[in-house]
Order: C-alpha cells, then sequence, then structure tokens
C-alpha cells in the first residue's frame, strides 16, 4: 500500500508525517465553533436542512438489551421514518453491534430497504481493549453477515502512549479486511484523546491509514461530537483533500439530540469543509433519538404547529 | 461563486419593528431634549435610507449643555458618595442589558455594521463597561492616586462612528464613575444610539446635566475642545484631528486623552496554529469592516508558510457572507459612509499603481449604500503607501519576513503603536516578541478582544493615555500630587 505516498508504513516516516501538522489553538477553534453555532437557518434553507439531515443520520441502537425484534423495528423505521409521510427520505444506514449485522440486512432487503446500509460497529467496540486477532475476526464477521459500513474503533491506549504506529497498523489491518466490501469508518472517542491538538493528529493518521470516514465517538464516553472537535476534523479533512485530492467523510456521534443541534452540524460542515460533504457519501451524524425531533420540527414546518410526540414512532 | 452552494442561508433579518426612529431629534442637555435649530440628515449606509434629522449644534447649544454638566458637578454629582453614584451606573448598565436588542438594531442601521457584532460586541462590552466602572465608583482610593483622588469637573467627549455605542460606553462610564459630569458628542453619521442612551439616562433617572449629548459635525467638535468651561477632553478618533486638539489644549488647563489612529502587524510565525490564524487574521482586519483603529492591517507572514496561509485565507475570505447587516447571518456589512468609501478606494488604487497584488473575495455586493468587497494585497512592502497609512477598511496588506527580529523590525517600522498581533505555539517566542513590539495593546494566538478590566491606547501616534482597567479610569482622576 502507498497511503497516498504521505508515509510508507514505517514509523519514521509516520513520525515524520505527523510532525509536519500545524497544532490547534484551543481557545481560538472554541470561538470559531461558537461563532458558527450563530447562524440562523430559517424557512427554506431550514427546510432542506432537516431532510439533508435525516439523509445522514446512522439510526443506532448498541445495547446489551437489543433483541432481533428491536433491531427490525429501527430497521423499518430507518427506511420509512414518518410512515405517514412517504416524502420523507430513508436515513443513511443503521448501525448495530456485529451479531445483528445479519439480523438488520436481511430485515431490510425485505422491507424495500437495499439502499439502507448496515454499519457494525467493530474491534472490541467501544473499548477496543482486545487482541489483534480477535479485532479482525470480529471485522470478518460483521462483513460475512452483510455489513456494508465498519466502524473500528482505535486503541486509545497505544494512541496517548505515542505508539502511534500501532495504531495506524491496526488501520491498515482491518481497511484489508474490508476491502471493496466495506467502507471503513475510524472511531476515536475524543472524550478520551481530550486535547484538540491530538484530534487533528489522530484525523491524519487514520485518513493516511485507509479510513473512508472519521468519526468522534462511540457515544459511550461524553464529551463526544462537541462542535469544536467536529471542526477540527472538518478542517481535516479539507487540508487532506488539499494534499491527495480525496475526499474523507466526518461522521459526529454521540450528543447530537436535536434538529438544532443537527443543523448547526451541517453549518460547521457547509463553512469548513465547504458543500461538496453535505451528502451522506461524506456527512454523517450517528444518532438515535434526533431522528425523532428532525421528524417533528419537519412536521412543525408543514403544519405550523408542535405536534405530540406520540405522532412520531418510538421505534 | 465558483460553485452554487447547496446549503443557501435563506435571509434571516432582525426585526426593525424593536425601534422608534423619530423624524427629527434635538440635544439632550440638562436631562431634557431641546430642539436644536439647523439639522442635517443621518442615513443607513447598506440602503441609504434617510433614517432621521440630526441637530448641528453652534456655540449656543454648545455653551448651554457646559453650563448645565458645570451646574450638575457642582451642585449633584460632586457631593455625591462614590456608592451612590455607582448605584447610577449599576442602573444604566441593567437598562442598556434589557433593551439590548433595541441598541443593537438602532447600531446596525446607523452605522451598517453586521447585526451579529452589534448584538454579540458592541452592546454587551457596552454594558459591560458600565458595569464594571459602577463597581470603581466608591473605590477611588484604591486607585492608585493617593487616598483622595478628585473629579476633574466637566468633560468633554468626541467620539468616532465605528463603534458609536461601545465609544460611549469607554467615554462616559468612567467618568461618571470617577465624578465627572460630562457632554459627548456622537459622530455626525452616528448619532442615533447616542440619543438613545440619552432616554436610558432620564430612565434611569440620572440628575439632570451629569450627561449631555449634543450632536453635530467636526464644527461642534472644536467647539467643545475649545470651549474654556471644560476641565478634560477625551478624543478618540483619527490621528490628524487628534494632532488639532493637542496644539488646541496644548496652552490650557486641559486635562487631555487621545486614542487615534493605527496600522497594526499582525505577525504569524511558521509555528502558529494555522487555522485559528486563519481565523485571528479574519477577525482582525474584516471585524466590523476594518472600521477599527486597533485592526491587524498589516499581515507580517513567515515566508516559509506565506503560501499556504494565503491560499487558506483566499478560501476563508471566500466564505465571509456580505450584505444586508440586519441578517443575522451577515458576517461583513456596509462601509459606513460614502466619505470612508472614497478613502478606501483611493487608498487601494494607491496598492495597485504601487504594485501590489489586489485580490477581493468574490461576493455581489448590494446595489444601494457603501460596499466594499473583503480584498487582500499582497507583494507589500514597507515603502507601499497601504502599508503605512491607516484604510479604516476591510482590507489587508501582506508583507513577510524570514527571521523573529525581521518580523518585529517592519511591525515597529511605523509612525503608530496601537496594537499588535503574535501567533506562535511557541511560548518563549512569543513573550519574546511582545516585549519587542511597541504597542499597546499585543494579542497573543487571539485578536480584537476587548474588555473594560484591560487598559486600551496606544504608543507614538496612536494617542495618549489609556482608556479602561485602572490606568484608563485615572485619567479621569486628578491625584492629590497634581494639585
Amino acid at each position: 500500500m502507498n497511503f497516498y505516498g504521505l508515509v510508507d508504513g514505517t514509523e519514521a516516516s509516520l513520525k515524520k508525517y505527523m510532525g509536519s501538522l500545524s497544532g490547534v489553538d484551543q481557545v481560538g477553534a472554541d470561538a470559531r465553533a461558537a461563532m458558527l453555532g450563530t447562524r440562523s437557518i430559517k424557512t427554506t434553507s431550514k427546510r432542506w436542512a432537516i431532510d439533508t439531515a435525516i439523509s445522514m443520520v446512522d439510526l443506532t441502537t448498541l445495547e446489551g438489551a437489543d433483541t432481533p425484534g428491536k433491531v427490525k423495528a429501527l430497521c423499518t423505521k430507518a427506511v420509512r421514518p414518518d410512515p405517514t409521510d412517504l416524502s420523507v427520505p430513508s436515513v443513511g444506514a443503521v448501525c448495530v453491534y456485529n451479531d445483528m449485522v445479519e439480523i438488520a440486512r436481511t430485515h431490510l432487503d425485505l422491507i424495500g430497504g437495499k439502499h439502507v446500509g448496515v454499519a457494525a460497529v467493530s474491534t472490541a467496540f467501544p473499548s477496543g481493549r482486545a487482541s489483534m486477532a480477535v479485532k479482525i475476526q470480529d471485522t470478518k464477521d460483521a462483513i460475512e453477515a452483510g455489513a456494508s459500513e465498519i466502524d473500528m474503533v482505535i486503541d486509545r491506549g497505544a494512541f496517548l502512549s505515542g505508539r502511534y504506529i500501532e495504531v495506524f497498523d491496526e488501520i491498515v489491518k482491518i481497511r484489508e479486511v474490508c476491502g471493496t466490501k466495506a467502507h471503513l469508518k475510524v472511531i476515536f472517542e475524543t472524550g478520551e484523546l481530550v486535547t484538540y491538538d491530538n484530534v487533528r493528529k489522530a484525523s491524519f493518521l487514520a485518513m493516511a491509514a485507509g479510513a473512508d470516514f472519521i468519526k468522534t465517538s462511540t457515544g459511550k464516553v461524553a464529551p463526544a461530537a462537541t462542535a469544536p472537535v467536529v471542526l477540527v476534523m472538518l478542517e481535516a479533512v479539507r487540508d487532506f483533500y488539499a494534499m491527495t485530492q480525496v475526499r474523507i467523510g466526518v461522521k459526529p456521534a454521540g450528543g447530537i439530540r436535536n434538529t438544532k443541534d443537527a443543523i448547526k452540524q451541517l453549518v460547521l460542515v457547509n463553512e469548513t469543509a465547504g458543500p461538496e460533504w453535505l451528502k451522506p457519501s461524506l456527512f454523517r451524524i450517528g444518532a438515535s433519538a434526533l431522528l425523532n425531533d428532525l421528524l417533528m420540527q419537519r412536521m412543525k414546518m408543514d403544519d405550523g404547529y408542535y405536534a405530540s410526540p406520540q405522532y412520531v414512532t418510538i421505534d | 461563486m465558483e460553485e452554487k452552494l447547496s446549503f443557501e442561508y435563506a435571509p434571516a433579518p432582525e426585526s426593525r419593528a424593536l425601534v422608534t426612529i423619530k423624524p427629527k431629534y434635538g440635544h439632550f442637555i440638562g436631562g431634557k431634549f431641546v430642539a436644536g435649530s439647523k439639522h442635517f440628515p443621518t442615513i443607513n449606509p447598506a440602503t441609504e435610507e434617510v433614517l432621521s434629522q440630526i441637530s448641528l449644534a453652534g456655540k449656543a447649544d454648545v455653551d448651554a449643555a457646559v453650563k448645565a454638566a458645570r451646574k450638575a458637578y457642582t451642585t449633584t454629582w460632586s457631593k455625591m458618595s462614590g456608592k451612590e453614584r455607582g448605584k447610577y451606573l449599576f442602573r444604566i448598565a441593567r437598562i442598556m442589558q434589557e433593551r439590548s436588542r433595541e441598541f443593537a438594531v438602532l447600531e446596525t442601521l446607523d452605522n451598517g455594521k453586521p447585526i451579529r457584532e452589534s448584538r454579540d460586541v458592541d452592546v454587551p462590552l457596552a454594558a459591560a463597561h458600565f458595569f464594571y466602572h459602577a463597581g470603581w465608583a466608591d473605590k477611588l482610593e484604591y486607585a492608585g492616586l493617593g487616598t483622595t483622588p478628585k473629579a476633574h469637573g466637566v468633560a468633554g467627549q468626541i467620539i468616532p462612528w465605528n463603534f458609536p455605542l461601545l465609544m460611549l460606553a469607554w467615554k462616559v462610564a468612567p467618568a461618571l464613575a470617577a465624578g465627572n459630569t460630562v457632554l459627548l458628542k456622537p459622530a455626525e453619521t452616528t448619532s442615533l444610539t447616542a440619543l438613545l442612551f440619552a432616554e436610558v439616562c432620564q430612565q434611569a433617572e440620572l440628575p439632570a446635566g451629569v450627561v449631555n449629548i449634543v450632536t453635530g459635525d467636526g464644527s461642534t467638535g472644536a467647539l467643545i475642545v475649545n470651549h474654556p468651561g471644560i476641565d478634560k477632553i477625551a478624543f478618540t478618533g483619527s490621528t490628524e484631528v487628534g494632532k488639532i486638539i493637542a496644539r488646541a489644549v496644548a496652552p490650557t488647563n486641559k486635562s487631555v486623552t487621545l486614542e487615534l489612529g493605527g496600522k497594526a502587524a499582525n505577525i504569524i510565525f511558521e509555528d502558529a496554529a494555522i487555522d485559528e490564524s486563519i481565523e485571528g487574521i479574519v477577525n482582525g482586519i474584516f471585524f466590523n469592516q476594518g472600521h477599527v483603529c486597533c485592526a491587524g492591517s498589516r499581515l507580517i507572514l513567515q515566508e516559509s508558510i506565506a503560501d499556504e496561509v494565503i491560499e487558506k485565507l483566499k478560501n476563508r475570505m471566500a466564505k465571509i457572507r456580505v450584505g444586508d447587516p440586519m441578517d443575522k447571518n451577515t458576517d461583513l456589512g456596509a462601509i459606513n459612509s460614502k466619505e470612508q468609501l472614497l478613502k478606501i478606494r483611493e487608498l487601494s488604487a494607491a496598492g495597485d499603481s504601487e504594485g501590489a497584488q489586489r485580490w477581493s473575495a468574490p461576493c455581489d455586493l448590494p446595489g444601494k449604500g457603501f460596499w466594499f468587497a473583503p480584498t487582500i494585497f499582497t507583494g507589500v512592502t514597507q515603502a507601499h503607501r497601504i502599508a503605512r497609512e491607516e484604510i479604516f477598511g476591510p482590507v489587508l496588506s501582506v508583507l513577510t519576513f524570514r527571521t523573529p527580529q525581521e518580523a518585529v523590525d517592519k511591525a515597529n517600522n511605523t509612525p503608530f503603536g496601537l496594537s499588535a498581533g503574535i501567533w506562535s505555539e511557541k511560548g518563549s517566542k512569543v513573550l519574546w516578541a511582545s516585549q519587542q513590539l511597541r504597542a499597546g495593546v499585543i494579542w497573543a494566538n487571539t485578536f480584537n478582544k476587548f474588555d473594560p478590566t484591560s487598559p486600551f491606547g496606544g504608543y507614538k501616534e496612536s494617542g495618549w493615555g489609556r482608556e479602561g482597567g485602572r490606568h484608563g479610569l485615572s485619567a479621569y482622576l486628578k491625584g492629590v500630587s497634581h494639585e
């Protein structure tokens, strides 16, 4: 593999590449994200943003209590988020644990949802604490079961202790397992990486190693997809595009629960990476509760009043 | 634009119905609005619509205002305890907060600045200045001027059009806290928020004559500067007028502070956080249309990162939203006046003719009103007019350097010295450069940050004295040693 010609796979070349990155000033990044948070998105642009956000949702259930019935219900909702309004687009994908992939894929295909992807969380999600052999097998299982997207976690322990090459090699190996069968999303767990400098470093490391998407969080650790973290990742994909002419996707996940926050994310995309990223193939939002708020805001725009929560389905 | 944005933001205008603008205004003298004799129009620079008729104060008006201020000083304000004066200042601050949307809308209509900035910067900071100085009113003996510092008496204050309400607050709040009464003249093109502030003074039941506001042009300003009944002059504006004022007050006993022009260097070292530096450059020169005396109008860029930074800066500038200042999503509003627009055009043309390379962000400028697209000039040297003269508009001159010493030499090679910015992730370099720079305010890894607790003012032709903080307060006090 040539890693876009940026690194040759050795630790020395990776160190050189990581060392060439400029730092991130935390105060400045926070201020920029806050400023973009003041954008006022109204009327036609709000309507466009709501539908776009719905099409970008990775509708997620990652609970120990998940059952086939629960996952099938989620798939039904993913295909037709509002059964009373067929103009509502399907979501981008459903996101489930490894053992639920086959159930999800089969059910989606059965109900006319071939266009909705199945994302499997992988590599000993959410902690990433397992042997490489287990992580590879975990990923293979998911792909064999029909996953079209793999959401892997990085080894944060290795990253924080500066063993970047280990993180890099893991991503490269999982990338090999995915091949052309599945898109690879690399989860950083930014709440554990803590600094924006680390987020920027992790972004460039993962992109060079072959990630199709970089993703903020597992949803199991707070803070998760804060606006400044997403800003830093969007700057990273923009800069990576300038270097390689390849567009890497971004997936914020965790903490985006309402329409207002989702629209703020789209504003960040629009004014940072650029409008080219405003499509489900390059931007996803990992969420569960968000979808119903988007649907209720959509109804409100059509009807002029807020409906009772009983007008949207609970799963 | 190269590509059509798919995410077009629909108009999000702030409501104009929040303010009532009278067809005609008088002066505020002795606690009352009094009719003026001559009038001139004030316009919305974004549309050229006439908003109202403003009175032009002549000698009789200025005399009346000075008399009212003197009377209030001798009979009321100088006799009142600091604690009581502080109560009025707290009250004014609270009313300004309560009426903040009104102030923001009026400021944007009259000045042309984006509502986002008047709402998020000008008005909250103006209120903060009153809150801060309210706290000083009963603690003047701790201002470092001896145990019994005294007010000057009547302060004559002349403010500019770039931050009309905020500059009023910078002037009026410390003056009142220190125990002075004031006669304030807002700039000719931006009187409306000062007149709304006069209403706030009435609402706060401030004793009559403590704050007097007369409107007018430079001739009114000259009457104030030369008035024998005034003890202290405070001026913010151009260096040219500042020099006239300095000459006028030199043979008198008047105390004077001047906050004048600038040509600030914004130095980006190669080890800076690049994306935040880009934001700092944009904020430094495009905040308030570049109508900022401390604007970072000279970008001094390390050669090793110059190409990368300029490319990123251009991309970022293309995203600046220029247009209707009342739209909540507008980043860059209208140039305040036709006169100022002509000055910006003239200096930019000088940049072209002297061989610098102009690049302007691609944006559709409205047909009416006064507009100038965000612009940078590259290939600028110290010898260019656009590297030396204050443009006071959204125009950035880009110079490069090779060593830290060269950066500092270039930054200091100016008759001005109001502010400077340093961008580096290396603390020792930041500290070294900040010690070398001869400027009153130095920002490290940020730009255009203001706080009432922090003194603001210039070296060299950028002015005399400081505003804000204890240093600013002392400009409105006489220490015992001076008596």
